[in-house]
């Protein structure tokens, strides 16, 4: 017994990483809509306010009343990343802390723009004019965009941390500007912001391909689908250009997680690319990643056995994301033809059904991409200066946090789910006269 | 003043701001939760969501804000406070998560189950959040975490009479405040019995938290001696400014001034949290780290300052703004229809 006992107690690396996996893999789907969706709402009030036409001001009403439950539950769910960070990885915090807290901070004063600004859009609907009202929403979308930049320049920071010194173990000299300023910077927040409004495009678009699918062709279900859709479409191939820089920033800077996403055992040149697990182009990733056939590629080889991460899951991650991402270009390019050819949507049923999938495609997508860059990155929580076992809490039992956030956001997924859905599900006739009241049905 | 101190005061103003606004929001829930049935409580349930609706996302962030200067200005003692207490703070975490959501929710459905459903979730986690963070302000008040990695006692340092005091105290000035605010509120709203109903538990929950401050010189005498010591040497002129803005703001509510009486209570639980920061200084973690010790570099705490000097800048006028248009009576109709 004393055993167990001891065993529950010991400092427990993988139900910390566990739970640091739920809940930042759960928040990053429904902060991406925060970011994307404010976006698409003030698109469509704009439409609304400079044709006149009512059935953009009932999109946007309706959406809001999503982006209103979704930022919620976007805001809380982040609370808690804030809370773990200590939590589970003081050893980071507390020793790295005052080098990339900056970030943090400037991204807490962007989300309290965003959120104040969220307050006066959705509670002023009709208490505002309507130019100040869709001028009310301009620092939601700047604040949602200037906090996931400034999140994501801390992440980059763990992948290529700058701005310190290490004496004797301790950081002397911390320079917040230039960690939070580091190589990884650009190419990760790019693709990361690019990633949020993909995933909201394609994710309100799916709603739209379904009631499509399911017969409704109403001028209501085209607008809603083209403008989310359209706004996706828009991104998919800036974000595999993105991607290729990606690829290449990580042949420069981190091969290693290059060679885990690819499985490079060893360091050679003229590395061949493996397509899906099973074509093999040769010279591929020497092409891929340094844009030249005979590059030399470093492999997994190149660092001992305890610093390398582990292959299988970066791997099939990776090419589930560019899988889909290739995927995401086939069709904006699809929908860009049938639009240039004859101004209107894809006739096929194959394309409304693709847009269907493309949704939780996204959201896939997106898990994958954070998968290759956290997985990719160990045994580091720190690139090549602190481990994650290092980083992690020496509290006992913090296995018993990690059940409980286990049933907390199995509740959460569900009452999510089921509340968005009955929000598109109302009859819309409410979202045009203010006065109607809500379908009540009987207590 | 050195940087840290500086840090330390803007920290403590984001610290006041949360208790303020943050804290009347989960008193708000507070009285949600003994609001009665779904018939006879829905009155005052549709003042509680229309008051606190629009500007509890904002009031919410005020508790990042509080996080993120503590991990930057102060990252050891965060990593202190943080694996020692993370028990209480894993609940209040999940605590965050619920309210937050559950209160979204409830706005979204229309079944009287659920609303039930969300509304006691909503309600629930309105009472606990802020009683597992006043436990992790206890156990930080009276010197149970120390330094390092998880170092202290995971239960004792909040299952302890100083962190009790602390938890209580925490729910009854939560509940005071929103009390006291909506009555204000309903006022506003043209609703002068509720506002009364809401005066009756503002005068209440004043005398319950008075008295609870009062037994709880006892218990800090007992359990917190150099807590007690500080808060009854130099703080003792902050903590009588307390008693006295309290005194004041039961007069006020009696007199039913709820416009004023809302600034007397504010001022008297101002006092209290400015109290203990002056009880304590310089230790952030007593006995054994200051907040000079504990404070980043000087190179990370100027880039820093700054950016809560554009913070302000940027962040109050916006607030100002938000609080000015939903304070403004009228509207509230509009916002009814919105919301049905």
């Amino acid at each position: 017994m004393d055993s167990i006992a001891a065993v529950l107690a010991a400092p427990d690396l993988t139900s910390a990483r566990m739970q640091m996996a739920l809940s930042l893999g759960w928040h990053i789907v429904i902060a991406c809509f925060g970011v994307g969706f404010p976006v698409l709402v003030l698109i469509a009030e704009w439409r609304a306010y400079r044709t006149g036409d009512a059935t953009y001001d009932v999109l946007a009403r309706r959406w809001a009343k999503a982006l209103a439950v979704l930022f919620a539950v976007g805001a809380v769910s982040g609370t808690i990343l804030s809370f773990e960070l200590g939590i589970l990885w003081p050893g980071l915090m507390g020793t790295y802390g005052e080098v990339i807290g900056l970030p943090f901070a400037i991204e807490g004063i962007a989300f309290f723009v965003e959120a104040i600004f969220l307050g006066i859009y959705l509670y002023g609907w009709d208490r505002l004019s309507r130019k100040a009202h869709l001028l009310s929403g301009i620092p939601i979308v700047l604040g949602g965009a200037a906090s996931a930049w400034f999140v994501v320049t801390a992440n980059a920071w763990m992948n290529q941390p700058r701005g310190f010194r290490l004496v004797g173990g301790k950081v002397v000299d911390p320079d917040p500007i230039a960690a939070m300023f580091n190589p990884a910077t650009p190419v990760e927040t790019t693709h990361m912001i690019l990633a949020a409004y993909l995933v909201t495009g394609f994710g309100v678009a799916s709603v739209y391909a379904w009631s499509w699918l399911h017969g409704r062709r109403d001028r209501y279900t085209r607008l809603g689908f083209i403008v989310s859709f359209t706004f996706a479409a828009v991104f998919a191939i800036p974000q595999v250009v993105v991607g290729d820089w990606a690829a290449r920033f990580l042949a420069e800077r981190q091969p290693v997680k290059l060679a885990a996403i690819e499985g490079l055992e060893r360091t050679q040149r003229g590395a061949p690319l493996t397509v899906g697990g099973i074509v093999e182009i040769p010279k591929g990733l020497s092409l891929l990643a340094h844009h030249d056939p005979n590059a030399e590629v470093i492999g997994l080889d190149s660092v001992p056995e305890e610093d390398r991460p582990p292959v299988l899951p970066v791997r099939i991650a990776f090419q589930v994301m560019v899988a889909i991402g290739t995927g995401f270009v086939v069709l904006a390019i699809w929908y860009a033809v049938a639009w240039w050819r004859r101004r209107d949507l894809p006739r096929s049923r194959l394309f409304m059904l693709a847009a269907l999938a493309a949704g939780p495609a996204a959201a896939v997508a997106l898990e994958a991409g954070w998968i290759v860059t956290e997985v990719g990155r160990q045994p580091w929580i720190v690139y090549g200066v602190m481990r994650t076992s290092e980083a992690v809490t020496d509290a006992p039992h913090i296995r018993f946090g990690y059940y409980a956030l286990i049933v907390v956001y199995t509740a959460m997924t569900a009452a999510t789910v089921y509340v968005l859905r009955r929000l598109g599900r109302l009859p819309r006739e409410a979202d045009v006269d203010p006065a109607a009241p809500e379908p009540m049905e009987p207590a | 003043m050195s940087a840290a101190d500086l840090v330390l005061v803007v920290m403590w103003v984001g610290l006041t701001a949360y208790a303020l606004l943050g804290g009347a929001d989960f008193g708000a829930g507070f009285w949600d939760l003994l609001a009665g049935g779904a018939r006879r409580g829905e009155p005052q349930r549709t003042l509680i969501e229309h008051s606190i609706g629009p500007v509890w996302e904002a009031n919410h962030v005020w508790l990042i804000f509080v996080l993120v200067t503590l991990w930057t200005g102060f990252p050891t003692a965060f990593a202190a406070i943080m694996s020692t207490l993370y028990i209480p703070l894993t609940l209040a975490a999940l605590g965050v998560i619920l309210r937050g959501s559950a209160f979204a929710f409830r706005k979204s459905v229309s079944t009287v189950a659920l609303k039930r459903l969300f509304g006691a979730t909503f309600a629930t986690s309105s009472v606990l959040t802020p009683f597992f963070l006043g436990t992790v302000a206890g156990g930080v008040a009276s010197g149970r975490v120390p330094p390092g990695n998880a170092r202290g006692d995971v239960v004792t340092s909040w299952l302890n009479p100083t962190s009790v005091l602390g938890g209580v105290m925490a729910v009854g000035v939560c509940a005071y405040l929103a009390a006291v605010y909506l009555c204000g509120d309903a006022r506003r709203d043209g609703d002068e019995p509720m506002a009364d109903g809401f005066r009756r538990r503002a005068v209440a929950s004043a005398v319950v938290v008075g008295s609870f401050a009062a037994g709880g010189v006892a218990v800090l005498h007992a359990d917190a001696p150099e807590l007690f010591d500080g808060l009854t040497g130099r703080a003792l002129p902050l903590m009588l400014l307390s008693g006295l803005a309290g005194a004041a703001s039961l007069a006020l509510l009696v007199r039913r001034s709820y416009l004023v009486a809302r600034v007397a209570a504010a001022v008297a639980v101002t006092a209290v949290i400015w109290g203990w920061g002056v009880a304590q200084y310089p230790y952030l973690l007593s006995p054994s780290l200051t907040v000079d010790a504990a404070a980043a570099d000087p190179a990370a705490l100027r880039p820093l300052l700054v950016t809560m000097g554009i913070a302000g800048v940027l962040v109050i006028p916006s607030l100002v703004l938000l609080f000015a248009m939903f304070q403004r009576g009228e509207g509230a109709h509009a916002a009814t229809r919105e919301d049905a």
